[in-house]
């Protein structure tokens, strides 16, 4: 019946409980590498395909964003639809959000329409966490604002995992604004987990000497800690997320954290340059090094829409469709 | 007279607790005319028709006070009404409450005074006396007619639940109000360090991402208030107190003669913030609840005397308004049906703090700064009496609450200690039979 009946398509792990995936902090290692074990095995069946699978035919995956996103929405969508189920956008611009509707009442219409899944964007911590209370269907979390952002953190673990398959002999910095990252709150946690020794660095108003408690390296000064690292994630600065700006000038930071040509010499030969984006190139990241040799950057985003495949069907593929049903007339004649 | 007035009461087997005039002792107490007759009366004295309570296993205390209640009305009564709220304070075991002046317009003028008090007369069941504002539309610019406001009633004066901001509008409060005798209440708090605040600052709150409300917000403006008080020498109550930076500059101004009242939140003493965690939209207070060492700071103080007053921090929210994300919430947790059972379960139990104290806290101290005839069971005073089953277990449920808001996080939690019946002026207002 379906077309791609010879491709060889993964089992199910009988590991996988979870309905929701809200965060990496209360995932195990193991369950971590189940995720990107799914990841690599489907995307794998899927190229071998040449054509979408049918593993979440008749399913219906909604995005409800309210916090600009292109790359994590159209990843979301193009995950979706190449496992066979449709998916319906709400941002908040269009949507009922400016007609004053609450976040809650807002997810629960589109849980009303017959979606099996929603996955969120929100400016606030604990959103997800509040959708996954108030609604029956699976809750992926896309970014709930500073806090976690898991399909971030496990597209980074994959790529890394890709290069560099020990994770307990690999230094792993994170650069940047880590006080309002949800990229690097999510990479210390899956990270972590997985036996790295993670470095955050930055300006000390953005990185805070609490992270130690945590097991968590912290450093100011990136060129002290350049020749010891395997991986840099140079983590967008977020301009939007900051009352007070916390460094004097852009051009100051660049000074001290843009990952440069100059600062290539000075690190490991076959360090890997990885960054979320979107990039500003020439603040955290020169052109020469966002395009040159040791840059995945891309390859985090195709990683992106592997692992987002692997979520979905995890959640989605042992469940039960859901589909509201709707009350039948009596006695009314034809 | 009222008739009711002349009805006499007799509690008896009761452990009758009174901070004032440090009796703990079980025995009998006679109330009559709406007043204290006697503890422990001679068969003589009781009337021929007196109404006996037994109280076995019951604690009789006086009647709990508390300072700085949001009612709701006038503005916000999807949130709570003074008939709902004078309710819930009265299951609650408080015979007065004083409520705050958030209202919406604001309690600033005399004839807001005179709505509230008109209001709560009509509702007829706690005492309800006025706070102020201290400024014109709370607005922390220039000060309130508080000659005006005092001459309407108002028992003491505030911009609650907001700080005084403004240092130099704060001293020249403190110094206006020397004429009136009246108490300032201020929550400690530098808005620009808390600014779009969510949590407290700290190992969580790393984790969680939420705004922080770092410590250093209440402890810079817990000195700003007190130094400037030293120097006024007027009348100041700081409400809310929640870090031990601010335990440990009252306990040093104290120590050098320095006059001030201060109270903190039952939530603040209950709830640490590791349960901000559960990301629930009930634990949002502000102040926010603090990390383990400043509860146990605050605990201490409470027991040791350094922070007087205990107060409900009754902040009842509509069920709309707390169903939203985080940064939208509001602050506040209606807590007047749980106050008593949160301390009995989270200090008492466990060894805090004593009765005699708890009750000092949450009553004689509370009168004191509001300088209301309450707080006491001493002969002759207003007989506001209660009865409080120390053991009672019982569940929180939502439909038990007589506020309007249940915006609170322990529903659906077991806790001890029950207030059973209430007397308001030698009147039974209140019998839980249940």
């Amino acid at each position: 019946m379906t077309a791609h009946a010879s491709v060889l398509l993964p089992t199910y792990p009988d590991n996988w409980k979870r309905r929701h995936l809200l965060d990496l902090e209360s995932l195990s290692a193991e369950e971590i590498v189940t995720i990107l074990d799914t990841a690599e095995s489907l995307y794998a069946a899927y190229t071998a395909a040449g054509q979408k699978l049918s593993l979440l035919n008749g399913r219906t995956i909604a995005n409800l964003f309210y916090e600009n996103s292109t790359r994590t929405r159209n990843s979301f969508s193009l995950a979706a639809k190449r496992l066979g189920a449709d998916t319906v956008e709400f941002a908040s611009s269009s949507s009922s959000v400016s007609k004053g509707e609450t976040y809650i009442d807002t997810a629960k219409t589109i849980e009303a329409m017959g979606v099996d899944a929603v996955v969120t964007r929100h400016a606030t911590p604990g959103t997800s966490h509040l959708l996954a209370q108030h609604l029956n269907c699976s809750v992926l979390n896309a970014g709930d604002g500073p806090h976690e952002h898991p399909t971030q953190g496990l597209l980074d673990i994959l790529t890394i995992r890709q290069h560099r398959p020990n994770f307990k002999d690999l230094t792993v910095a994170l650069v940047g604004d880590i006080a309002h990252s949800r990229t690097a709150r999510s990479n210390i946690w899956g990270l972590k987990k997985l036996g790295a020794h993670v470095i955050v660095c930055g300006p000390a108003t953005l990185v805070s000497r609490k992270w130690e408690s945590l097991g968590v390296e912290v450093a100011h000064n990136l060129d002290k800690i350049l020749h010891r690292c395997d991986v840099l994630n140079l983590l967008r600065i977020q301009f939007e997320r900051q009352d007070t700006r916390p460094f004097p000038s852009v051009r100051e930071y660049a000074l001290l954290y843009a990952m440069n040509s100059e600062r290539m010499k000075n690190s490991k030969p076959n360090i890997l340059i990885m960054a979320p984006g979107p990039i500003n190139r020439g603040v955290e990241i020169t052109p020469e090094v966002a395009d040159g040799p040791h840059s995945v950057i891309l390859e985090q985003v195709t990683n992106g829409i592997a692992i987002r495949m692997a979520v979905l069907w995890l959640l989605l593929g042992q469940s039960k469709k859901t589909t509201p049903a709707i009350r039948q007339s009596e006695g009314v004649r034809a | 007279m009222n008739s009711k007035l002349q009805t006499s009461w007799l509690i008896e087997n009761g452990r009758i607790i009174c901070p004032a005039s440090g009796i703990d002792r079980v025995g009998r107490l006679l109330l009559r005319q709406g007043l204290i007759e006697a503890i422990d009366p001679s068969d003589d004295q009781v009337p021929s028709d007196v109404h006996r309570i037994d109280a076995s296993g019951q604690i009789v205390a006086p009647g709990l006070v508390d300072l700085g209640t949001e009612i709701g009305e006038p503005g916000r009564e999807e949130d709570e009404t003074i008939e709902t709220a004078t309710m819930a304070a009265l299951a609650g075991g408080f015979t007065t409450i004083a409520c705050a002046p958030n209202t919406d317009p604001p309690i600033d003028t005399a004839q807001a005074v005179e709505f509230v008090r008109q209001k709560a007369a009509r509702a007829d069941r706690c005492r309800v006396s006025v706070i102020g504002c201290v400024s014109k539309g709370r607005e922390g610019q220039e000060l309130a007619e508080i000659g005006s406001l005092v001459d309407a009633g108002a028992v003491a004066l505030s911009d609650y639940p907001g700080p005084i901001n403004n240092a130099a509008l704060m001293r020249r409060a403190l110094e206006y109000c020397l004429m009136f005798d009246r108490y300032i209440l201020d929550r400690p708090e530098v808005p620009s360090l808390t600014r779009h605040g969510i949590m407290h600052e700290g190992m969580m709150q790393l984790i969680l991402a939420l705004a922080p409300m770092p410590a250093e917000a209440e402890d810079l403006a817990t000195s700003r208030n007190l130094r400037l008080l030293e120097t006024t020498g007027g009348k100041l109550h700081l409400s809310c107190v929640s870090t031990a930076g601010s335990v440990d500059l009252i306990r040093r101004a104290k120590e050098r003669g320095i006059t001030v009242s201060v109270g903190t939140r039952i939530a603040n003493l209950c709830f640490d913030d590791e349960s901000m965690r559960s990301f629930d939209a009930n634990l949002k207070v502000n102040p926010p609840l603090r990390s383990r060492e400043h509860i146990e700071a605050c605990r201490a103080a409470l027991a040791d005397g350094t922070i007087d007053v205990l107060t409900s921090g009754h902040q009842p929210r509509a069920l709309e308004k707390k169903m939203q994300e985080l940064s939208a919430v509001p602050f506040g947790m209606s807590t007047l049906d749980t106050a008593v059972a949160q301390v009995v379960t989270y200090l008492i139990r466990p060894g805090h703090l004593s009765w005699q104290r708890a009750l000092e806290a949450f009553s004689t101290k509370p009168a004191h700064v509001l300088g209301v005839e309450a707080g006491s069971l001493k002969v002759g005073r207003p007989a506001d009496v209660i009865l409080i089953d120390p053991e009672k277990q019982w569940t929180v449920c939502n439909d038990d609450f007589y506020s309007r808001s249940r915006n609170n996080p322990l529903v659906g939690q077991t806790l001890y200690g029950r207030v059973q019946t209430v007397f308001v002026g030698g009147q039974r207002k209140f019998v839980r039979d249940y």
